[in-house]
């Protein structure tokens, strides 16, 4: 397979929504269960261990046209909290069992209780990860966690999961990580050779699969790219900060380098990339999962590590990446992301490197004024 | 009822708000603040911690000063002084799309409100209680960033299941003896056990005259407006839980009530209407938006803002036997924000029902979609589920701007009229 056809079989599976994947999936896998998830960081090994199919649950971009969600939540709500709540009023959610929230934002918590009264036959389970992680009672704490929602999918599913089941899954999810961290440290080092869309495509597609088949797509994708060549042009290096829950549309991650940008590093679906390293698998599971929350997570805004200000983990992943500039890219509305602008902005300024904010929604389907300016953006760091 | 007789009804319930409650309550504010401007210029220790659920009585024990900046927010809201707070924050990079209760206290801290020259001492220590709400963490984080303070996040697991684990128990413990441990390191104090029992039969003592006048609002007419008279005794309930100042006041508060009831007495002249009102009041338009309702005498008899800090009248009250458990047990189950969207339609079905209301007015809150992402679904869950009439109106609790008040009138009126045919039509 070329890198394009690879590209474009992540496109075209992208294009279905959630239910239709697991009615497909589970047809395959008499008796199989899957589960959807919101984003941003679920403990998908304890889902896989179960032998359901996790899949990304992360609204419905420009798919999706409201019809019922937009009078169950105002206009000042986020796009990606409504769509999700469509597809599942236009029965694009039915073939998923269940669906998990976790503690990101106000929004994504009321969201959990919408869905479970209007969809009463899903499983809907709310996850509590720490915010106090610098407790040491959080480690303890977020295993007993894990067990309770192993318990409930254990439920789910009628039998039990072992500790080698779970030991199996971290592995294998393990793999999936190093493989997506390989593909950003391409782009890092040749922002040239693949775009800021192929990786979003390749790495959203990661959401839309099982495992088992991403991990040789992906495989085969890091294959090709070697064989790419090409000229470094001369543009603005940046690290995109900010789109770590509602995804932007490729249109606009499209205009981005259009307008002159390279792309070094960014947060998009980072739930489904979060550890900085591999989970171990040499002790207890739950516990090693637990473990690597809190010690081998990325920074985000949606996860609270008192030990290290996030504003820091932004600052040593521009110099990581010697990147020039940030690109600050919140949903529009979407309060974590915008509080955390206000940090971030203060350390940028201090650390007199230059950013840019640009809001998004996902289902936007014009660009001109964002190109706009983002190019005045670009030439002001590229001839000032 | 026509025009002339409904607007003289709103004016002579005006008058009829003020009790010895809404007086005594206003006096132990201002204690509390003049308390606050003191330790501001002598240093003494303060600790800035949220409404919600909170764990005050711990601080109290090592007389750390507790700091609401909701309250002092919510007061510059009523004093009309938001707005350019707000526009300073929004300087430095707030988006108009934040809790304006955050952006009213960081432009205040800007502009030089805590510290040796302000009214609010900066804290030796920013304790957010979280709750279930995320926005709390973020304020927290950036009072901590901008005064310097250190940061303690007791961290809640939110209330998935009916009862917490022991689990979630253990946890929230755990670090309130964090909390302890930190405290006893400011005050350079040890901990005494006593003295919070102490404090916490004081809790208790409150707790229970609270309910008490909660429940006095059965009858009918119910004898003060539950949302927004109620601020007159959150007030105490949760900046001055744990004091004798505060048992006190509901000491005499419930007689007070009690005598009204007996004798037949509301806060307005004819209660017509009973609501349940969920959402916060906004507080820059508070008078004009009461008066709204008042001119068709409805009154709301129980409503949801007032159990943000504690939901107390279903039974649950601080127990000095049990002292850091049932702090952590007000702090998992027991107040508003760490509970379910359904769990709160839940909470509000039993006050229509229980305190035989007519309607459900909801006040969606633009900053805090804590408390409004969703809200059009329990309006859903309200009219169509329990056919209980629901209005649903818009506006802000900190900012002026999300105010418009005729907008705001023609939907009440509208409610209403429709309210009143139907009351007629049953007849
Ligand atoms: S986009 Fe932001 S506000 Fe919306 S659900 Fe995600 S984290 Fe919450
Ligand atoms: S979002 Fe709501 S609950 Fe949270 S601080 Fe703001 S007003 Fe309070």
């Amino acid at each position: 397979m070329t890198f394009e056809a690879i590209v474009e079989e992540c496109r075209a599976r992208l294009a279905r929504p959630p239910g239709e994947v697991a009615a497909t999936w589970k047809a395959e896998h008499p008796g199989g269960r899957a589960i959807g998830c919101f984003p941003v960081y679920t403990p998908l090994e304890l889902i896989h261990a179960a032998g359901a199919l996790p899949l990304a649950v992360a609204g419905g971009g420009t798919t999706v046209e409201l019809t019922h969600a937009d009078s169950r939540f105002q206009s000042f709500v986020c796009s990606i909290a409504k769509t999700t709540l469509e597809l599942g009023f236009q029965g694009r959610l039915a073939g998923l069992d269940g669906v998990l929230f976790h503690s990101i934002c106000d929004v994504a918590r009321n969201l959990s209780s919408v869905m479970r009264r209007n969809f009463p036959d899903l499983f809907v389970e709310y996850l509590h990860l720490p915010q106090n992680t610098a407790s040491e009672a959080a480690v303890d704490y977020l295993e007993a966690e894990y067990r309770r929602l192993l318990a409930r999918l254990e439920g789910l599913v009628g039998h039990p999961v072992t500790d080698d089941d779970l030991a199996r899954s971290i592995l294998a999810h393990n793999w999936r990580r190093g493989l997506l961290r390989r593909l950003y440290a391409f782009r890092a080092q040749a922002p040239h050779l693949l775009s800021l869309a192929e990786c979003a495509l390749l790495t959203r597609a990661a959401g839309a699969m099982p495992v088992e088949s991403y991990g040789p797509l992906l495989e085969a994708a890091l294959v090709a790219l070697g064989a790419r060549e090409g000229r470094l042009k001369d543009r603005v290096r940046v690290v995109v900060e900010g789109a770590f829950c509602e995804q932007p549309p490729l249109g606009l991650l499209e205009v981005i380098e259009e307008a002159g940008c390279y792309v070094l590093d960014d947060d998009l679906m980072t739930g489904w990339r979060w550890f900085t390293e591999d989970v171990p698998v040499d002790g207890a599971p739950l516990r090693a999962l637990a473990e690597a929350y809190r010690d081998r997570s990325e920074y985000s805004s949606i996860r609270h590590d008192w030990r290290k200000p996030k504003a820091q983990g932004l600052l040593e992943k521009v110099r990581r990446a010697g990147a020039d500039a940030v690109l600050f890219l919140p949903a529009k509305f979407c309060e974590p992301a915008l509080f955390d602008y206000v940090l971030y902005r203060e350390a940028l300024e201090r650390e007199g490197i230059p950013h840019l904010v640009v809001e998004f929604e996902e289902k936007q389907w014009t660009f001109e004024r964002t190109r706009n300016e983002i190019e005045t953006f670009v030439e002001s760091l590229l001839f000032d | 009822m026509a025009e002339a007789a409904k607007a003289t009804q709103a004016v002579k319930g005006e008058h009829g708000y003020h009790g010895n409650v809404h007086e005594r309550s206003k006096a132990l504010m201002e204690a509390w603040a003049a308390e606050s401007a003191r330790r501001a210029r002598t240093g003494e220790p303060s600790a800035t911690i949220m409404i919600s659920g909170n764990c005050v009585e711990i601080l109290r024990a090592f007389d750390i000063h507790p700091l609401f900046p909701e309250v002092s927010a919510l007061q510059m809201a009523i004093r009309k002084q938001s707005l350019p707070l707000i526009l300073k924050a929004e300087q430095v990079g707030y988006s108009s799309d934040n809790c304006a209760y955050v952006k009213a206290d960081i432009g205040y801290l800007l502009s030089g409100g805590y510290g040796p020259e302000g009214t609010l001492p900066r804290p030796a220590l920013v304790l957010c209680n979280y709750v279930g709400r995320n926005v709390y963490v973020k304020w927290f984080e950036h009072l901590a960033e901008f005064t310097k303070a250190p940061l303690y996040v007791l961290d809640i697991p939110f209330l998935r299941e009916a009862r917490p684990s022991p689990d979630d128990v253990a946890y929230v413990v755990r670090q309130l003896r964090e909390v302890i441990a930190l405290c006893e390191g400011i005050t350079g104090k040890r901990f005494d056990i006593d003295r919070l029992r102490e404090i916490l039969a004081y809790s208790a003592r409150a707790e229970e005259g609270w309910v008490r006048a909660k429940e006095l609002c059965k009858a009918h007419p119910a004898p003060f407006d539950a949302y927004f008279d109620s601020i007159n005794m959150m007030g105490p309930i949760n900046v001055l839980r744990g004091t004798r100042e505060c048992a006190e006041f509901f000491d005499a508060a419930v007689p007070e009530y009690e005598g009204m009831v007996a004798r037949g007495e509301g806060p307005l002249p004819e209660e017509r209407f009973r609501t349940v009102v969920e959402g916060p009041p906004p507080y820059p338009y508070y008078r004009s938006f009461r008066n709204l309702f008042a001119k068709w005498g409805a009154v709301a008899v129980q409503s949801t803002y007032s159990t943000v800090g504690g939901i107390w009248e279903f039974g649950f009250r601080h127990d000095p036997e049990r002292p850091l458990e049932s702090i952590a047990e007000q702090m998992l189950v027991q107040n508003l924000t760490n509970r379910s969207l359904l769990d709160r339609y839940g909470q509000i079905r039993a006050y229509v029902e229980g305190w035989r209301a007519d309607a459900l007015v909801i006040h969606s809150i633009k900053s805090c979609r804590l408390f409004s992402a969703g809200q059009g679904d329990m309006r859903e869950y309200f009219t169509k589920e329990l056919g209980v009439p629901t209005l649903l109106v818009e506006s802000d609790l900190e900012d002026p701007r999300y105010y418009a008040e005729a907008q705001m009138r023609n939907r009440i009126d509208a409610f209403f009229e429709a309210l009143e045919h139907k009351k007629v039509m049953g007849r």
